[in-house]
């Protein structure tokens, strides 16, 4: 017995999340150009450790795995935490991300679609919390090492510990965290940001991979996975907050632009705040969602204990979407009061 | 004349299919050998028979009477004799059966006397009673009695007459048909629907992807006596939806639980301005009407289809199957309902019979969890949010599913139509608003059979109190007679009764049958 309707658009789970990989690529083209391939290796390492973790939860819990596994989440979880760490990480931290993302934050909490936190912002806000100093290690941008981390390298690096040079030639603290550090010194922040691993606007290599990340959030946005409300709010909260402490203190508050091109923001405002299950769903509430996650971002980054505040700030929101989605309603046909 | 048109929310654009079945024009369907004619045709109380078994019937002819205020008659639609009145399987998702008229018809065709009369020498409640009496109710799907409709209210609450020529559904194409041939008559009715409503403004609202029908419409407008405005509406479905057309055309919205009269506008479907000429203009009840056939089949069309035809020998009338039928269904593919079985009747809801196959209906795929990706609310054409009436719906959170406006879904499907995790949601909503009417109902009989135990309780205790008031007032009475057990008369009466007690016992002891028979 079938009901109506008895047709139904093309689309799946699986072509969404595949889209949204899709948006991905761009920047991790950047990425590799920038910062070497060890990238490429931690996706790898973070693809298959998603597939064997969403394989054995699928199975613990009895679901189809093909089917399941086909929807992408897992996928999209890998490479949004592999692109949130170092890519220079030690393998096992991706491992344990993972784990805490895939099997805690979704999987016990009844798997896709009833997770109350975003999965990948778990993992990594875990991370931070319980090895703070792998979490500071990033690739230096190529331009800058002293030395190239080749693929072989990178291999061995990652998985042995071991490296034919120092630690310090191929990495590098990023520049929101130099920008924190430096502060506390008192430095000001035109001084601090004309130091080497600064770029134009954000930092040296990073600021054009950002941009990639923001082209592959218009992508998203023409191809209808995303809509405008979330990321724009975002943007905008996390810009106007941070224009008017610049206004107000130049030489101690970083540009908004600045803080728009670091760190995971544009990350964040396209491909972590916009996920559907643990986002706020009514247009005025993803509006508040978005603005909300910009400007607590902003807030943990200059009084935090943490130099970037995007997981956190994702998480908090998190818990307030029920709220926000219950008083941000919007109108039903034939409720609403103003006639035209 | 340019008119400016306002939005709908939401809306979905699914492939179109109509011009399979507009190549050829209405074609007339045979006489079928047997007519089933069932008796709710309209919403409302269905007409009672006042035909017997085995009674000569020509076409036109009465066969059941309007019963109650929303009712209307319904007609033989050939000539032929009455073979049963009872239940008979009728084009419903539950194959439920109800009362029909079976007329096993002659191939005479043989009318009734037909009596067209002209409208303006008729008041219009004259009008209104004379097109109960010809059976008529909106061809647009809901079939809704017509002559209630066309009232204009006291005070006037109809400004508008909106003539609803959307045709939103896919593969329909018979108010695209019949607007393309039968556009003058459409006029007529017009005509007299604006006489009755006294009706300042007439629109015909019809969706762009009808070219043909907009200019036979636009020619016919141009020799009515009165203005006709055709406003030409952007196709996207659920546009031909009541509520939706009246938004795009005048922006207003129909107050939640209201009428369209609220806003002004009374809404009718073009097939049914035709009917309403047929019945005025020319004494012609309605006993047929325009049937798209499509889907898995040769040759589709529309065709004019007597009531009661068996769609099994209508969907014969398409020539064949290209490939394996998978199933039938009455309606469009958003909305239409699945059949059970094709031997059932054409009715006058039946817009469409649409004949199914898996390449072109495909079952649809595994249902996968909501991502709650909200593309849902994006298209619903109420406003509504379907990810949370789904979630409320599925924990039979009824009360919440209410609070958020479930009733106001006019169940379109275009949730279920964009939804990536393939999820049935109008089926959801459809159970909960089932079970919500049938929690209602329980309440109001549980209330009910509350009351009268209470009542009951209140007069077993007003009895009581009554009786005990009458035997004080007795006492009061005769306080003379004394009832001590010193007086000798009383005493006797005592030993007798004792002694007959006596008796009785050791009767019963001698006669005590011993336990086992000998």
């Amino acid at each position: 017995m079938t009901s109506s309707p008895y047709i139904s658009q093309q689309t799946s789970v699986s072509i969404i999340m595949l889209k949204v990989v899709l948006a991905l690529i761009p920047a991790i083209i950047a990425y590799v150009w920038y910062f070497g391939p060890a990238i490429l290796l931690s996706l790898t390492l973070a693809t298959v450790t998603a597939l064997v973790l969403e394989t054995t939860a699928l199975k613990l819990r009895g679901l189809p795995v093909k089917p399941y596994l086909m929807d992408g989440s897992a996928l999209v979880t890998a490479w949004l935490l592999a692109l949130s760490i170092p890519s220079i990480a030690p393998w096992w931290l991706i491992v344990v991300g993972l784990f805490f993302a895939i099997i805690v934050a979704k999987h016990l909490y009844g798997g896709l679609g009833n997770n109350l936190f975003n999965p990948a912002m778990v993992g990594y806000a875990i991370l931070i919390i319980s090895f703070p100093v792998p979490m500071t290690h990033w690739a230096a941008p190529t331009v800058l090492a002293g030395q190239q981390l080749g693929l072989t390298d990178a291999i061995q690096y990652i998985f042995n510990g071991t490296l034919s040079t120092t630690l310090d030639a191929i990495s590098t603290a990023t520049p929101l965290d130099t920008l924190r550090t430096q502060l506390h010194l008192n430095r000001s922040v035109g001084e601090i940001t004309h130091m080497p691993i600064f770029g134009t606007f954000g930092g040296q290599g990073s600021e054009i991979v950002a941009l990639f990340i923001l082209l592959g959030g218009i992508y998203m946005w023409l191809a209808r996975i995303i809509t405008w409300h979330i990321p724009v709010a975002f943007l905008g909260g996390l810009g106007i907050i941070s224009g008017i402490f610049y206004m107000l203190d130049a030489t101690h508050y970083a540009s908004p632009w600045f803080h728009l091109a670091t760190g995971g923001a544009m990350l964040g405002a396209f491909f972590i705040a916009t996920d559907p299950v643990t986002g706020a769903t009514t247009p005025t509430g993803k509006l508040i969602f978005g603005a909300g996650i910009g400007i607590l971002t902003y807030l943990i980054r200059i009084i935090g204990a943490y130099p970037d505040g995007v997981a956190f700030a994702v998480l908090l929101m998190n818990i307030a979407v029920p709220l926000i989605d219950s008083y941000t309603q919007p109108a039903v046909y034939g409720h609403k009061d103003k006639q035209p | 004349m340019s008119r400016t048109l306002y939005q709908f929310h939401g809306g979905v654009h699914p492939e179109e299919h109509k011009q399979v079945s507009t190549q050829l024009p209405i074609a007339v369907a045979p006489i079928p050998a047997q007519l089933i004619v069932p008796t709710r045709q309209h919403i409302g109380h269905p007409a009672k028979p006042c035909v017997c078994i085995g009674e000569y019937v020509r076409k036109g002819q009465i066969i059941a009477q309007a019963d109650g205020y929303i009712s209307v008659a319904i007609h033989a639609p050939s000539s032929g004799t009455v073979t049963h009145i009872g239940t008979h399987p009728m084009p419903h998702p539950s194959g439920l059966v109800d009362n029909a008229i079976v007329i096993a018809t002659d191939g005479k065709d043989e009318w009734c006397e037909r009596q067209p009369i002209d409208y303006r020498n008729l008041n219009a409640s004259a009008l209104r009673n004379r097109l109960r009496d010809m059976g008529i109710a909106g061809l647009g799907g809901a079939v809704f009695p017509s002559f209630i409709k066309l009232n204009p209210g006291v005070p006037q609450k109809v400004q508008t007459l909106l003539l609803n020529g959307g045709e939103c559904e896919p593969w329909i194409t018979c108010d695209d048909m019949t607007m393309r041939e039968r556009a003058a008559g459409i006029m007529a009715g017009v005509a007299i629907m604006r006489f009755m409503l006294r009706a300042e403004t007439v629109i015909v609202g019809i969706e762009d992807n009808k070219p043909e029908a907009i200019i036979a419409m636009q020619q016919a407008a141009a020799q009515c006596q009165f203005p006709v405005e055709i406003v030409v509406i952007p196709t996207l479905y659920p546009s031909g939806g009541a509520k939706q057309m009246i938004k795009v055309i005048t922006g207003k919205e129909v107050p939640s639980g209201g009428r369209s009269t609220d806003v002004g506008v009374a809404t009718f479907n073009v097939g049914t301005a035709y009917a309403i000429h047929r019945a005025i203009d020319h004494g012609e009840p309605l006993i047929s009407r325009v049937v798209t056939v499509a889907g898995n089949i040769q040759q589709a069309r529309n065709f004019e289809v007597l009531i009661g035809t068996p769609m099994n020998e209508l969907v014969q009338l398409g020539q064949g199957h290209p490939a394996k039928v998978s199933g039938y269904v009455m309606g469009g593919p958003m909305m239409g309902i699945d059949l059970q079985r094709i031997d059932v009747p054409v009715v006058k809801a039946t817009n469409c019979i649409l004949v199914k196959s898996q390449t072109l209906f495909p079952p649809a795929p595994l249902e996968m969890p909501c991502i709650r990706c909200t593309r849902c609310a994006d298209a619903c054409p109420a406003d509504l949010q379907p990810q949370e009436l789904y979630w409320f719906a599925r924990a039979k959170n009824f009360d919440k599913a209410q609070k958020y406006n479930l009733f106001d879904c006019i169940e379109c499907g275009c949730c279920s139509y964009v939804c990536p995790s393939h999820i049935p949601l109008v089926q959801y909503y459809r159970y909960a608003k089932s079970e919500i009417a049938f929690n209602l109902a329980e309440h109001k009989a549980a209330d009910h059979a509350r009351e009268r135990h209470e009542t009951r309780l209140a007069r077993i205790e007003r009895e009581k109190k009554e009786r005990a008031e009458k035997l004080a007032q007795k006492a009061a009475a005769k306080p003379a007679t004394d009832t001590s057990s010193d007086d000798p008369a009383t005493t006797a009466k005592k030993a007798a009764i004792q002694a007959a007690i006596e008796r009785a016992k050791a009767n019963q002891a001698t006669t005590q049958p011993p336990t086992e028979p000998s």
